[in-house]
């Protein structure tokens, strides 16, 4: 038992150290900068818009919505990114030769993607606050909301990036398998405008997936409960929302392991150097 | 933690009739080898032999179709992480983990096998000790992919060792080293075989490097062991032939033969004072493998194997 804490423990501070690798990377500082710089553009062109007939500024509605998209998108995408190269590079493998190093590694992934999230909220919520009124009406209660809805969110979401990172067959096709479905998810969860502007069946489809309930959350958290009218039902429909986040935790919690473990097995050295003919290959 | 048991002798590795076929393509078609306690041995064979394959399957990273395999004493498919601490394994990585530095990667990976430690066998090593054995004290705070491929190698078996295992499994770990490099390696891994008594499996292609550094050489052709012994016998037993150049007066000549010292005594009968050079080369280890993978290549392949010593 010991040694699986010592692992985790190990994980966790392997999760920490990748975080402040990332930091003070250039190229991590330059993703950062970007997503909040072309966030807060958005914002900003559209800071007098309001939603129809409600009295709502576009801004305040976008805002909780957009951080919500961004914590969907990125803790799947990136987990399925790193799993695929590192899959790729060796990485799982050291880890494979380890005693319980796979208990590591993934706690390490944990880690690395949950806090990878605090500099994309801060990169955008701090100017925000700066440059917009009326952006957070609640107080603490709202901030309180943010972050349940946060951690149940990431429970619910981290999963299927690391699933996605098994499954895919190399890294390149992690943008077929990962990035597109992601992307078609977020367009159609009421990010950018409210999912009652769709057919039916896609507002039924879009209520499906973690993302649409992540942003109700968020605005729930963000915004007066005058604004639940825009939204479906009138209403946050907060007991759905940790219905729902919880079923796609439960169901990763139970999933994932078993396909990490399937990966683990195939993992071996003649693997890692086919992939590394096949990215000079690439690379040529 | 309760260790498995010891086999029945000093055997650290015993593999019987180990097959391995990927659909209709046999890679392995029965290999039997063993390895003890102590011993560095060394797979030869030309590539796509089955070495890596071998290895893979040794290191419980791959399932074999058929056979009898154990490695310390365990089933590498099924064994648990109490027997992983005691295996270090030497990787070819090629990317990973690019901004960490050795230092800081050596002390991460290290740490798994603390809870494994023992009084007689203390884990892992000391980091410092380490990154100054592989000599890689100089760069032991540099962002790894910044690294060289040579200094790479040696961080990949700095992370091989850093647990102290009992059994070492190195596939190619020269590949792209120096002259000065290599023979740094060879040094630390004499030094691993004779301080630390670790059993250490490695494959290469440099017959040279086999030569120095196995107390024991496999010669793995055809899917399977066709030679299996210390490098003096298999060069003398299988090539037998050696080079005997002399000159008399101006005149040079070339003679092969298998019995050097009568030859060389006819010669000296022959000639006498006439003889103004001699020299007299064995067949290398070289000639003894490339001799033997062609007879195998050549289709003897209903030859029985050889068998050198035991």
């Amino acid at each position: 038992m010991s040694a699986t804490r010592t692992a985790v423990g190990l994980g966790v501070r392997r999760g920490w150290t990748e975080f402040l690798l990332s930091l003070r990377s250039p190229q991590d500082q330059g993703f950062y900068l970007f997503v909040g710089g072309g966030t807060l553009l958005y914002l900003w062109f559209n800071r007098d818009e309001q939603l129809e007939g409600t009295g709502i500024s576009l801004v305040a509605y976008s805002l909780p919505s957009v951080l919500a998209a961004l914590l969907a998108f990125g803790v799947v995408v990136g987990p399925a990114f790193s799993l695929a190269m590192e899959r790729e590079d060796g990485t799982l493998l050291r880890h494979k030769a380890l005693p319980h190093g796979m208990q590591g590694y993934v706690t390490g992934q944990l880690v690395y993607h949950s806090l990878g999230l605090l500099p994309m909220l801060l990169v955008i919520l701090v100017p925000s606050f700066l440059l917009f009124d009326g952006v957070m009406e609640r107080g603490a209660e709202g901030w309180l909301t943010v972050a349940w809805v946060v951690a149940l969110g990431l429970l619910a979401t981290l999963p299927l990036g690391m699933v996605i990172g098994s499954l895919v067959p190399s890294t390149q096709k992690v943008t077929t398998w990962g990035m597109l479905p992601v992307i078609v998810v977020t367009a159609i969860s009421g990010i950018f405008f409210p999912v009652q502007a769709l057919w039916g069946w896609v507002q039924g489809l879009a209520q499906v997936f973690p993302t649409y309930w992540i942003g109700l959350g968020m605005r729930s958290a963000f915004l007066p409960d005058a604004a639940a009218a825009v939204e479906l039902g009138d209403s946050w429909r907060t007991g759905t929302t940790v219905l729902v986040l919880a079923a796609w935790a439960v169901a990763g919690l139970l999933v994932t392991p078993r396909v990490l473990r399937r990966m683990a097995r195939r993992q071996s050295g003649s693997q890692v150097a086919a992939a590394r003919d096949a990215a000079a290959q690439w690379v040529r | 933690m309760p260790r498995p048991a010891p086999p029945s002798d000093d055997r650290v590795i015993e593999v019987r009739g180990l097959r391995m076929s990927y659909g209709s393509t046999e890679v392995l078609t029965g290999v039997d080898l063993t390895v003890s306690a102590g011993e560095v041995v060394c797979l030869l064979g030309p590539n796509g032999a089955g070495k890596t394959t071998t290895i893979e399957v040794l290191e419980g990273f791959r399932l074999p179709s058929a056979g009898h395999v154990r490695v310390l004493g365990a089933d590498p498919a099924r064994a648990d992480d109490a027997w992983r601490a005691r295996v270090g394994v030497v990787l070819q990585s090629w990317r990973d983990h690019a901004r960490w530095t050795p230092r800081r990667l050596l002390e991460q990976l290290g740490g798994y096998y603390a809870p494994y430690a023992t009084a007689e066998r203390p884990r892992p090593y000391d980091v410092d000790w380490l990154l100054d054995v592989v000599g890689m004290t100089e760069f032991a705070d540099r962002r790894i992919g910044t690294l060289s491929g040579g200094q790479r190698r040696r961080l990949d078996v700095a992370v091989g060792i850093i647990g102290r295992p009992e059994l070492l499994f190195l596939d190619e770990p020269t590949a792209g080293f120096d002259p000065q490099a290599r023979r740094d390696f060879h040094d630390l891994v004499h030094r691993l075989s004779d301080l630390e008594g670790t059993s250490i499996l490695l494959t290469t292609h440099d017959l040279a490097e086999a030569e120095r550094l196995a107390d024991r050489i496999l010669v793995l052709a055809d899917g399977r062991i066709v030679a299996d012994g210390s490098p003096d016998a298999l060069t003398r037993q299988v090539a037998g032939t050696s080079e005997v150049r002399w000159a008399c007066g101006r005149e040079r000549f070339v003679h092969g033969t298998d019995d050097v010292v009568a030859f060389v005594r006819g010669l000296f009968e022959q000639h006498g004072d006439a003889l103004t050079d001699l020299e007299v080369r064995h067949a290398s280890l070289e000639d003894t493998y490339l001799a033997m993978v062609q007879r195998f290549e050549a289709g003897a392949r209903s030859a029985p194997a050889l068998e050198v010593t035991r």
